[in-house]
């Protein structure tokens, strides 16, 4: 994925990697150590938390607790990536989209994420995808990443209450 | 009027420390016998009261009727029919009406007005005061001639020691108390309830017992330097208490009483900022409450009176320091009374009669408190065993104010007589 | 979510410590919205609230509007003079206006202790207290435990001192309601005159000489006096009471340690503080300012939060990351 970013972006000029709270945050912070490994560059990282972006804050209530948000720096004229964990819905990268419009105005804005799991409500596709996997809408999809669980797994549940690992 | 026979019940008459069960015949608006099982004479109406007590109609000394000038709250008519339902045949009526009862003629009013509804007996009191402004005399042995039986500035305190003295000296010549509102007005100035924990909790402005007490004290060597009679309104303090017991033992003219709520209510109650805990004097702490029950068990504090206040329905619907003072009770006095003091073993129930009937109809010279043959037959009938819930939206009173709406009581008056005449049967629809 | 907050804060005395905290932790990336090129996240969007002040205060009204824009609510001031108030509109006539005008919540001061309570008890919209005669003020005392959490990095075992008026203020209730739930140890110190009676009943240690507090105390809270009190009797003189109870930089001096100086504002200075002292390197006033938008918007936010019910079935099916996407 490291390299398709790569690909993607030209080279590490002009870009940003933003990783959604919290998996998101993870994975762009390993696409970075491997661009840095490969390309020996440095490339400017950030988080974003899109909770006070997110348009059901009537029907779930609000999260107690709001992960940080730090980018690094001037978006404007940059070539950002936005890194998740899961995309389904397209409502985080909807909200991810409002939140980076009021940090300035990138020169574009990719997405890359790890599993794309169908289910769109929203006219919204990954540049990158990691894995596609085919799910029903009653189902969950874990992914798990060492720095914050312990280990590096991806978990397909299906609505019934019994798991199969993907 | 057709004579009519109480049958079997338990008699209580605590002016002849009278207590069995025997029937109660009453004829021509007279109690004309008490003995065990009584004749029926031709014509008399006969009421089987067996497991009831009959007793002589309760007396509450001080009640606020509104009337003249408040009359959406409560009237004399409507004040006097919720003391039947309660079962009080006499209630004592403070002169803090609009305009103020400090005149022969606003004596009179009170007094036609009363004959005129027919309920229970409203005895009125006359200002101490003109217009209960603390300045000059009001004409205490006019008002007396019109049917006055006491004096007081209640609602206001006699803050003029002066004026204290005065009317306790020139009171002597028509043998009435003086009752007064114990309040020292610059300690207790803003306050709207007891100064204590709940009152730092809530960030509200307390009256500390002191500012009952200095009072207390004050009326209390005013007493005794005059030789006149000082009636001291629902006491509320544990020091209070103390101050009475010392005078009574010099020997002092003093009577007091206490309210139901002071005798089973704290300051607690004005958590969540309940206005109908706000009264004045407030509710105070449980000691307070302790040493006012020891103070009735032992007659340091004479009886129990209901300081029935009744403000409009919405008045109560404000911030806690925006709500007036004050709460109804003259139909929940004997339920809370006898379910807290009888029932938690404070006073026995003849004690508890005496403590509402004879005793005040003594203190201020009033008929009733009595079921001596010959006497009025002011005449209540309770029943001890069915308990029921307060709802206040079945008040006779016009005012719903009541810090025990939804209380579980045990005692409430089944038949209430005055003059022979029924004027509450709980058995019947509304006379 | 165990430690949600309930319909309308009123206070601290009813919330837990996880609830205190649940704000805290909420506050903080909140801290970072005031400092974005467009201070504004859209997590209000659509909500309707009231700013209802039957008492003057321009900085708590200007921080709880700042607040509420932050989260792109939509807000009305209601200033007492003017009002149907001052027209002798009742309190619970006011309620079933706002009511009836369908709004999503109120912000209210008042000068009667229990106003708030009394309003959300009888409207269903969510009841912010902004200060209620002299029972609470419950964003006050949040932001003084963020300050004081930024600084210490931690409220349990903490010192601290209330110093002044603590009879008429509801800062005061709030901060030992706040700083006792989430364990620090309280004092209170001024004229005799100016504490409740039985305050050390609620918990909380009674100094009579300022000395003695700062002796013993890492922070003090330096309470507004209000030069009314004066008139009312309650201090001789504002000169004698700077002499006495004021906080100043000599008595700081004799400090074991440096105290950190707090102060609800608006200061009185050479009154109950010394200039020196308010302007000093160990006062956090003006943070203090800058976290009251933060925990402001952290409680707005908080309370906004869609009905319990709806939320649970919302959650059903929600990942470790939270809901689905």
């Amino acid at each position: 994925m490291a390299v398709e970013v790569l690909e993607l972006a030209h080279g590490t000029e002009h870009l940003v990697l933003i990783g959604i709270q919290r998996r998101g945050v993870e994975l762009a912070e390993r696409i970075a150590k491997l661009i840095e490994e490969d390309e020996g560059v440095v490339v400017p990282r950030g988080a974003l938390d899109i909770t006070l972006y997110r348009d059901d804050l009537e029907t779930v209530g609000p999260k107690p607790v709001i992960g940080p948000t730090h980018l690094p720096g001037e978006l404007t004229d940059k070539h950002v990536v936005i890194v998740d964990d899961v995309l389904y819905t397209g409502r985080t990268v909807r909200a991810a989209l409002d939140e980076l419009a009021d940090f300035g105005r990138p020169r574009r804005i990719s997405l890359c994420v790890l599993i794309d799991r169908g289910g769109r409500e929203l006219p919204i596709q990954a540049d990158i995808v990691g894995k596609v996997v085919k799910t029903a809408p009653g189902d969950r999809v874990d992914v798990l990443v060492e720095e914050l669980d312990g280990r590096d797994q991806v978990d397909l549940i299906r609505g019934a209450p019994s798991g199969v690992a993907a | 009027m057709q004579p009519l026979l109480l049958k079997g019940g338990r008699v209580i008459d605590p002016s002849r420390s009278f207590d069995q069960t025997a029937d109660v015949l009453v004829q021509d608006g007279k109690i004309a016998a008490v003995g065990p099982t009584l004749g029926t004479p031709d014509g008399v109406e006969v009421r089987d009261v067996r497991g009831a007590i009959v007793a002589p109609g309760l007396v509450d000394l001080h009640v606020h009727l509104r009337e003249p000038g408040n009359e959406d709250v409560e009237t004399v008519a409507s004040g006097a029919r919720a003391a039947a339902a309660g079962g009080f045949t006499a209630v004592c009526a403070m002169p803090n009406t609009d305009p103020v009862t400090d005149n022969q003629a606003a004596v009179g009013f009170i007094v036609r007005q009363s004959l005129r509804a027919g309920w229970a007996r409203v005895h009125p009191i006359g200002a101490i005061s003109v217009g209960q402004q603390g300045g000059q005399l009001a004409e205490l042995g006019e008002m007396v001639g019109a049917g006055a039986v006491a004096v007081s500035d209640d609602g206001r305190p006699v803050a003029s020691s002066h004026l204290m003295r005065t009317a306790l000296e020139y009171a002597r010549t028509f043998d009435i108390p003086v009752a007064d509102h114990c309040e020292e007005p610059t300690l207790a100035s803003g306050g709207v309830m007891h100064e204590g924990l709940v009152a730092a909790r809530l960030g509200l402005k307390g009256i500390p017992a002191a500012a009952e007490e200095i009072m207390v004290a004050r009326d209390l060597l005013l007493a005794e330097l005059t030789g006149g009679h000082v009636h001291l309104c629902h006491m509320s303090t544990r020091g209070s208490v103390e101050l009475i017991r010392r005078a009574k033992e010099r020997g002092v003219r003093v009577t007091a009483e206490v309210t139901p709520h002071h005798l089973t209510l704290t300051d607690r109650a004005c958590e969540g900022y309940d206005t109908h805990a706000k009264m004045n004097p407030p509710l105070r702490e449980d000691a307070d409450v302790a040493a006012l029950r020891s103070a009735l068990q032992e007659g340091v504090i004479d009886c129990i009176a209901s300081d029935h206040a009744p403000h409009a329905y919405d008045a109560k619907e404000a911030a806690f320091d925006d709500a007036p003072f004050g709460v109804v009770g003259l139909e929940t006095a004997f339920g809370v009374a006898h379910t807290e003091l009888v029932q938690g073993d404070v006073l026995t129930l003849p004690e508890l009669v005496a403590r509402m009937s004879t005793i005040p109809a003594r203190a201020f010279h009033l008929p009733g408190g009595t079921l001596q043959p010959g006497a009025a037959a002011d005449i209540v009938v309770l029943d001890l065993a069915t308990s029921w819930t307060v709802d206040p939206a079945r008040f006779h009173s016009k005012s719903r104010n009541s810090p025990f709406a939804g209380r579980r009581l045990c005692g409430r008056a089944t038949l209430t007589l005055v003059g022979g005449k029924v004027v509450h049967d709980a058995g019947a629809a509304t006379p | 979510m165990t430690a949600a907050l309930d319909k309308d804060l009123v206070g601290l005395a009813p919330l837990s410590a996880e609830q205190i905290r649940l704000i805290l932790d909420t506050a903080e990336p909140f801290k970072e919205v005031s400092e974005r090129p467009i201070k504004k996240v859209p997590a209000l969007r659509g909500k309707t609230i009231v700013n209802l002040f039957f008492e003057a205060s321009t900085r708590t009204r200007i921080s709880f509007e700042f607040a509420e824009k932050r989260l792109s609510a939509d807000t009305v001031n209601v200033a007492a003079s003017g009002s149907a108030v001052q027209k002798g509109e009742t309190l619970v006539d006011t309620a079933r206006n706002l009511e009836a005008m369908r709004i999503d919540m109120v912000v209210i001061r008042h000068p009667s202790s229990g106003a708030a309570e009394f309003l959300g008890r009888r409207i269903r919209s969510n009841v912010v207290n902004a200060g209620d005669g002299k029972h609470e003020h419950p964003t006050q005392a949040l932001l003084d435990l963020l300050t004081l959490r930024d600084k210490f990095g931690r409220i349990e075992g903490l010192k601290v001192c209330l110093v002044g008026d603590v009879l008429h203020s509801r800062v005061a209730r709030s901060d030992i309601w706040g700083l006792l739930k989430l364990g620090a140890q309280v004092a209170v110190c001024g004229p005799r005159t100016l504490l409740p009676r039985r305050i050390e009943e609620l918990g909380v240690t009674v100094f009579e000489h300022v000395a003695d507090a700062i002796q013993w105390a890492d922070a003090l809270n330096v309470l507004r006096l209000q030069l009314e009190r004066m008139e009312a009797g309650f201090i001789p003189s504002v000169r004698e009471y700077y002499r006495v109870f004021g906080v100043t930089a000599e008595r700081l001096e004799k400090a074991p340690r440096p105290l950190t100086i707090m102060h609800p504002g608006p200061m009185n200075r050479g009154v109950e503080i010394d200039s020196r002292v308010a302007d000093g390197p160990h006062s956090v006033i003006l943070d203090q300012v800058t976290n009251g938008v933060a925990v402001r918007m952290a409680v707005l936010y908080l309370l906004a939060g869609g009905k319990p019910e709806l939320a649970d079935a919302a959650k059903r099916g929600g990942g470790p990351g939270g809901p689905p996407d």
